[in-house]
């Protein structure tokens, strides 16, 4: 495989679009609402009506606006990406609606089903580097994703690049990891690469845990090559040669497709031994995992590679250090690695030219809760929660936003007042919240926030590995105060208790999940103390 | 640990070949799929992935047989089946109904879905009925928080589901009420 061969399959893939592409969202939210059967329609009615002959049915990942699913989109562009803008997006389209869709076409007019409205800041506003090809390219097809430019940033670095240049470039465009923690990724890869290892590993974090958070999902089943290929780059840059993904087995389509990914890539020896007729080898395997929040942190993650219960280690050492099976490993987010191909494809500038100063680039959200747009989100950082929640998301149908929470059980509520903080890592972090894997769940005034509080406990309880007393006992212990306080029989000795047990779990736990356990409470106690003192003044009893 | 008609009910007399002596040839399957990864004991959760889409829980027999087949100790097998949530030392029920508490599906409800399921049916989260028709269990985000509360019914991911609409599908699958 070499530059022409790439761009002969792109060239081949455009000549044979036809005029007009129908695409039917089939990522597991639409799929959820039926997408399947509408897509089996398109096919079935594309072909009754005779118009297969100009007519392209696609199966593609998300088209963000999950909450209208299913979503079809019909676009007369000549199957040419820059003429998306024009294109018809059709809401809610049940396997009914189908056949006026197809007439439409062959009308040349627009079907009688609701249609999204593109002007909308829900997607204006947007600005897509991560998401770039969700809704365009097939997930299942290799042929797709290389029409839209996929591999041709691994051709570059392996050709034009030594590991230290990438290892530059990725340090200049001040990406920061997306997992959650915002460790700067050129600095990871940079200490694996140094690191002295007979042999090093690649591994990529899918293990998305966080309740409230699927777009390492939407990526995952939208555009799975580009995380291939940043895990290759990323492996060349640090000198693996074996890569594993490890994914939650909640994710069967995302397996799924990922599987096929995989299996593509290698058939086309873009993955495989002599990547592009380069020295360079890279294998990837798929590790499923089977239910455990823990195994999102690193050193749980790669208990559970190794087929062990998923414990966390002390750190140091880190991964990079002492990873899998003893060698220097590198572990990054999907996001993270999803960044890669474009940042080695348009230059580290372009990406340092997005985001804020100490904040690089977009973010890909889940919006989700009480609001009015919920669905996949990419924005650039610095945007405010007030443009996402009332703009984008516009608002709550009936009531007000309370609060916002991000980073999940890790993270805080942020309470309206606080709407205008731009989203970035130090600004969230400020607010007592993180920036997370990109949870976003707004609340309205009907929800209470002791309530909260306690069902992230209960969540971290039920989690905890068990591995270390403070977050084993302790998680037990505040959720239990949680609950007394919950049912009005508790005292302010009670609330007192439970601040001080937020402050030891946090300093003594071993690993994040219990140093972070306490942060939703210490967020609702910052924030919304009043409620949990009414509920001790006995003044508004949960049932 | 109750043992199934179709389990081993002795594990200690196993063949060379890898035949079990019940001559169930699930276990042949499964032998299959532990070839293919080339018995590696980092493969565990793999197998038991793979012993669980075959069997639908796991024996103690059938952690017996992984651990003899993977060379690992039969506790560390043990360890790693019961700290997983996905793996399940019991029989599930015919039907499944798995509530989705992720944050989203929560504050939209899915507390009282869950509450009247089990209402309906007198058991609790992670039990099946008496008769085994149903088991309910609850999910930690399956991701579709776009179609808050989600439910999945059997499989099948239904969305913006109704403490009503759960119960529907109940009477649908028969499910009789339990203990008031």
């Amino acid at each position: 495989m070499d530059q022409n061969e790439l761009q002969a399959i792109a060239e081949k893939e455009r000549k044979s679009r036809k005029p007009i592409r129908v695409s039917c969202c089939t990522a597991a939210g639409c799929l959820s609402s039926n997408s399947q059967a509408v897509l089996d329609n398109l096919r079935a009615e594309v072909k009754v009506a005779a118009i297969d002959g100009r007519v392209d049915v696609c199966s593609v990942g998300c088209m963000k606006l999950c909450s209208r699913g299913p979503l079809v989109r019909v676009a007369d562009g000549g199957g040419r990406r820059d003429q998306l803008k024009d294109a018809v997006l059709y809401e809610s389209v049940q396997p009914d609606d189908v056949a006026p869709v197809i007439r439409a076409i062959v009308d040349g007019g627009r079907a009688d089903i609701p249609v999204a409205d593109r002007s909308h800041p829900f997607f204006s506003r947007q600005k897509p580097i991560v998401l770039e090809n969700c809704g365009w390219v097939e997930p299942e097809r290799i042929e797709s994703y290389i029409e839209a430019g996929g591999y041709r940033a691994l051709h570059y670095v392996l050709r034009e690049m030594t590991p230290e240049q990438v290892l530059k470039e990725v340090t200049q465009s001040g990406l920061r990891g997306r997992g959650g923690a915002g460790f700067p990724a050129g600095v990871k890869w940079a200490l694996v690469a140094k690191t002295p290892s007979d042999k090093k590993y690649v591994v990529c974090n899918a293990d998305e845990g966080d309740p409230g958070a699927f777009m390492d999902r939407s990526v995952l089943e939208s555009d799975p090559h580009r995380v291939l290929e940043g895990m290759a780059i990323a492996a060349y840059a640090v000198g693996a040669a074996q890569g594993y993904i490890y994914i939650r087995g909640e994710y069967p389509l995302a397996i799924n497709r990922l599987q096929t990914a995989i299996r593509s890539a290698k058939r086309m020896g873009l993955i495989g031994g002599h990547i592009m007729d380069s020295p360079f080898d890279f294998n990837v395997d798929l590790r499923i995992g089977a239910g455990a929040f823990v195994c999102g942190e690193e050193t749980a993650l790669m208990a559970s590679i190794e087929g062990k219960r998923g414990a966390p280690t002390p750190r140091p050492p880190y991964p990079a250090e002492h990873g899998l099976w003893g060698h220097s490993t590198l572990i990054n987010n999907v996001e993270t690695l999803a960044n890669v191909a474009p940042i080695l494809r348009n230059g580290a500038d372009w990406f340092a030219s997005v985001g804020t100063e100490k904040s690089k680039g977009t973010k890909v959200f889940a919006l989700a809760g009480k609001i009015r747009n919920t669905g996949l989100i990419e924005v650039p950082m610095g945007i405010t929660l007030r443009e996402i929640v009332e703009d984008m998301g516009d608002g709550i149908p009936d009531g007000r936003v309370k609060a916002v929470q991000t980073g999940g059980p890790s993270g805080g509520c942020i309470p309206t007042e606080h709407l205008d903080t731009p989203v970035d890592y130090e600004s969230l972090a400020a607010l007592g919240s993180i920036m997370g894997s990109g949870g976003m769940i707004v609340m309205d005034e009907k929800t209470n926030m002791v309530d909260v509080a306690r069902f992230f406990m209960e969540f971290c309880m039920d989690e905890s590995c068990g591995k270390c007393i403070p977050c084993r006992a302790g998680t037990v212990q505040m959720h239990g105060l949680l609950q007394k306080i919950c049912d009005g029989n508790a005292t302010p000795d009670d609330l007192a208790l439970l601040e001080d047990l937020c402050d030891m779990v946090r300093h003594t736990s071993l690993c994040g999940l219990g140093q972070t356990a306490p942060n939703p409470v210490m967020s609702t106690l910052r924030f919304f103390r009043h409620e949990y003192e009414n509920l001790l003044r006995k003044e508004a009893i949960l049932t | 640990m109750k043992t199934e008609a179709n389990a081993p009910s002795k594990a200690n007399s196993r063949q060379k070949n890898g035949n079990h002596p019940s001559g169930d040839n699930r276990f042949t399957m499964l032998e299959t799929s532990m070839k293919k990864l080339r018995y590696q004991p980092d493969a565990l959760i793999e197998v038991l992935h793979s012993a669980q889409g075959l069997f639908g829980y796991l024996t103690s027999d059938l952690l017996l047989f992984v651990a003899h087949a993977l060379k690992l100790p039969p506790s560390r097998v043990y360890g790693v089946a019961t700290f997983y949530h996905f793996f399940t030392l019991e029989p599930r029920g015919l039907h499944s109904c798995s509530v989705c508490m992720g944050t989203a599906c929560y504050v939209k409800g899915a507390g009282s879905v869950l509450a009247a399921v089990e209402g309906a049916t007198g058991i609790k989260d992670g039990m099946t009925t008496p008769d085994g028709n149903l088991t309910i269990s609850t999910a930690r985000c399956l991701g579709a928080c776009g179609i808050a509360p989600a439910v999945v019914y059997d499989g099948e991911v239904a969305g913006r589901q109704s403490p009503e609409d759960a119960l529907e599908k109940l009477n649908e699958w028969e499910v009789k009420n339990g203990p008031e």
